[in-house]
């Protein structure tokens, strides 16, 4: 009755059914009261929670000074902007205030810095650092720093030119550029600091994560899932530049950094050397499980959080086992990089779901107790909320269709795999749900601890595919799979959620044509922005999902859009356009939708995108009158 | 001639057996027939560093007197079985991991009009050889320069740049795009860099 226009089929439905039950009567009544095309009303609903603001004060942002100095604004990765001029009543009002053109046409996937009424900006390969300052009218450039990366990089970046984005630190401005290099630029000047080469592109290596700082280190992991790397992260001094730490997440324990600190929760997660035993002979060592995704730091807990890629290659039959650290994650001491604890999303991941999207560090009352935990919309379907002290899965809920599992053993943390949907060589699988890229792939969700809920911009799809021969060449795919997809149940390939991660339930949805590949912000005006792949940038209200204010931008917007405080004491809205990423490689890369196989199958999906938008990279920001 | 058709494959074998037996009754009518087929060559050249073609001309713009372009016919252009080698070339050298099966991801589609780097068989032969600038691997030394021809003359079929004919007509896996068969001739037209490569 509740979920099946929103979220889809059978597995959900039944869900929906034991939430309803659990949700009691105040869950059917807004269920009944709304009309068929709106989302699920949520506003007296969550009054009934506890009172208590579901975040700790070391995480929450006590005293928001405006800025947004890292990819998802605090540790606890909320991006949660305690600003609150723009309201749902003036929301209407806003208008755009100024622009800039990157001059770079591939996707814009990051999310702008704001430090010092200064903007940065990082774009796709080739990856120019720009400073804007915010003091002058229309903002212009105050500096431009270029990397120059190396041109062969290009030829390893699996799924557009894409960069997530840089971080702000002691008067520095770290950022990655395509070519598996780490770059320090002094945030005043614009000259560099230091640049370290952190892999090696004939590996395959290439880096497009944001990386965060953490206690004088700067966090970066390798991309290359998709050309056999063995996966790491890294922890750089953020002084020199010169590296602290390296994890391996394939290899002995020792490479892996596990010593005696380490205590994971589950028992197949116990044991030596898993790294090498859970693969067939010498496969860990270009068995993928990179770092591309988010990372969050708990101070309290002095823990860093972050989850590991796919493993290679896609096709499964030539890596038997439980291929860890792949699709896993790790909880580590940011010091010196040793494991306190893992948990694998998937283990022997059949279909590049790789474990890489972001963690939201949240405390939150479990059958009434108060706990630490972090809370996961996983790639693989399931929105899980873990103890993120012991790693114990709390809860695994499906937030869209799902027909590759049933559902999460909460006794072994073990996903339930149906045997059917498992592809082989020479085999074609089809209706394989969700598709590679997952519910959700990186795009970051926001968490208001006003509405408690979570907004997770998603994507519907389901694919079929069929593995071929794996051929090993370094610098060069190692994937093995013909891949078509298609969009799930319903036919919309894009969704945004709003979970209650307490109640464990969507309270409301919206429906998009194409996936929602841009991340999501929240305010404290309970407003919540986000852009679509055709290029609308909108406003929701928080509480219930009404649009309130949409606006047309150039190119698609595949960006995570900032909320700051001006020089002026105005409340910005600022996102980058730009269509790209994986989703938008159609028009990005100008590929020929004939081929349904093309940009690992995911142009099947997406024919329809070139008609829709055009390439081009610029910055919108907005503002009240 | 003949005995170079004669030389290898199951399947040369079965007819081999068959053409004996008639040729004791039809006699030598039939294995002139026999040699009309295409040639096969199912011993290429070793593998070599370096390229055996003299450089490709890729612009159109001569200063001076005009020269006159070399020019060199791809040896498998009319020949279907060194396509059908080409295709399987193609997958198991990765190159369907990053162009897929002609409309692209990681490199350029190969199925449409656009050709950054040329699209006469040489131009080809030396953007798999060589590698290109923009994140094309250089794959010489690592296939031998008979099998790239065969790589080259598959890549062409793509867009339909051969006989129908010599393209290949089926495909033993998941349906992703018509038969290369079935390609309309798309007729080249210069792009100016690769998507990837434009910037300020």
């Amino acid at each position: 009755m509740i979920s099946s226009p929103h979220i889809g089929r059978v597995s959900v439905s039944s869900q929906f059914g034991r939430w309803t039950r659990i949700g009691g009567a105040l869950l059917l009544l807004a269920g009944c009261s709304r009309s068929p095309d709106r989302p699920v009303q949520s506003g007296q609903h969550t009054a009934s929670l506890p009172a208590r603001v579901p975040a700790t004060a070391a995480l929450s942002d006590s005293a928001d000074d405006g800025q947004w100095i890292m990819p998802a604004r605090n540790y606890a990765s909320t991006r949660y902007s305690s600003l609150s001029q723009i309201t749902a009543q003036n929301v209407g009002q806003l208008k755009l205030a100024w622009t800039f053109s990157t001059g770079v046409t591939r996707g814009h996937e990051a999310a702008p810095l704001v430090v010092d009424n200064t903007m940065y900006i990082v774009t796709p390969f080739p990856n120019y650092l720009y400073a804007l300052d915010l003091t002058q009218p229309g903002a212009p450039a105050k500096w431009t720093y270029k990397p120059s990366p190396a041109l062969s990089a290009q030829g390893v970046a699996c799924c557009d030119l894409v960069n997530r984005g840089a971080a702000y630190y002691d008067g520095k401005i770290y950022f990655n550029s395509l070519d598996a290099t780490t770059h320090a630029v002094d945030a005043k000047t614009g000259k560099e600091v230091w640049s370290t080469r952190v892999g090696d592109i004939n590996k395959g290596e290439s880096t497009t994560m944001a990386p965060l700082v953490v206690k004088g280190k700067v966090l970066v992991g390798n991309s290359g899932g998709e050309f056999g790397v063995r996966g790491w992260l890294t922890a750089l001094d953020a002084k020199t530049g010169k590296l602290a730490w390296r994890a391996y997440h394939t290899g002995p324990d020792k490479d892996v950094l596990i010593g005696s600190r380490f205590k994971p929760f589950y028992s197949h997660d116990k044991g030596k050397d898993l790294g090498v035993s859970t693969w067939p002979g010498d496969a860990w060592k270009i068995g993928g499980g990179g770092v591309w995704g988010w990372i969050s730091y708990d101070p309290d807990l002095d823990l860093i959080y972050y989850g590991t890629a796919n493993p290679g290659p896609w096709n499964a039959d030539v890596r038997p086992g439980d291929n860890k650290w792949t699709a896993a994650m790790f909880a580590r001491d940011p010091d010196d990089g040793q494991a306190v604890w893992s948990y694998q999303w998937s283990p022997h991941d059949l279909f590049d779901y790789d474990g890489i999207n972001e963690l939201v560090l949240l405390d939150l009352p479990i059958k009434g107790q108060m706990r630490k935990v972090l809370v996961r919309p996983e790639r693989n379907g399931y929105i899980y909320v873990l103890d993120r002290t012991t790693g114990e899965v709390l809860s695994a809920d499906p937030y869209g269709y799902i027909t590759t599992t049933k559902g999460v053993d909460l006794k072994t943390g073990r996903p339930i795999e149906v045997p059917e949907k498992a592809p082989e060589t020479g085999k074609v699988v089809r209706e394989i749900c969700p598709a590679a890229p997952g519910t959700k792939d990186w795009q970051p969700s926001s968490y208001s601890p006003r509405t408690r809920l979570l907004y997770i911009p998603h994507q519907n799809l389901c694919q079929d595919e069929e593995g071929v021969e794996a051929n090993y060449i370094s610098g060069t795919p190692y994937v093995a799979a013909i891949v078509k997809m298609y969009a799930g149940p319903g036919g919309n390939r894009g969704v945004v959620t709003a979970w209650n991660p307490v109640e464990r339930k969507a309270v409301w949805q919206v429906k998009e044509k194409f996936p929602v590949w841009s991340g999501t912000v929240v305010t404290a005006g309970d407003i919540m922005f986000y852009g679509t792949m055709d290029g609308w940038f909108k406003a929701l209200n928080a509480r219930d999902g009404s649009e309130l204010w949409k606006f047309k931008v150039g190119s698609g917007i595949v960006g995570q859009p900032i909320v700051y405080r001006g020089p002026d004491g105005k409340e910005y809205v600022a996102v980058l356009s730009g269509v790209g990423g994986w989703a938008g490689a159609v028009v990005a890369g100008g590929l020929d939708v004939r081929d349904s196989s093309a940009a690992l199958g995911f142009v099947n999906a997406m024919k329809d995108l070139p008609q829709a938008t055009t390439k081009g990279g610029m910055l919108y920001v907005f503002s009240l009158p | 001639m003949c005995s170079r058709f004669r030389e290898g494959g199951a399947a040369a074998g079965q007819r081999g057996r068959s053409f004996a037996a008639l040729r004791m009754t039809a006699g030598a009518v039939i294995v002139l027939v026999a040699c009309q087929r295409e040639e096969r060559n199912f011993s290429g050249m070793p593998p070599s560093a370096t390229s055996t073609m003299p450089a490709a001309r890729e612009s159109g713009l001569q200063p001076g007197p005009s020269v006159r372009s070399t020019s060199i016919n791809g040896p498998y252009e009319q020949n279907a079985y060194g396509v059908a080698q080409g295709k399987t070339l193609y997958n198991a050298f990765n190159c369907s991991g990053c162009h897929f099966q002609g409309g692209g991801g990681i490199g350029p589609p190969l199925m449409d009009d656009e050709w950054v780097y040329g699209s006469r068989p040489e131009n080809i032969f030396e953007t798999i050889a060589e590698g290109r600038p923009n994140g094309m691997p250089s794959f010489g030394g690592k296939i031998n320069p008979d099998q790239i021809w065969q790589i080259v003359a598959y890549v062409r079929s793509m867009s339909g740049l051969l006989r129908k004919d010599v393209a290949t007509g089926r495909n033993d896996d998941m349906q992703v795009r018509s038969q290369e068969q079935a390609a309309d001739k798309a007729k080249p037209v210069q792009s100016a860099l690769p998507p990837s490569a434009e910037r300020q």
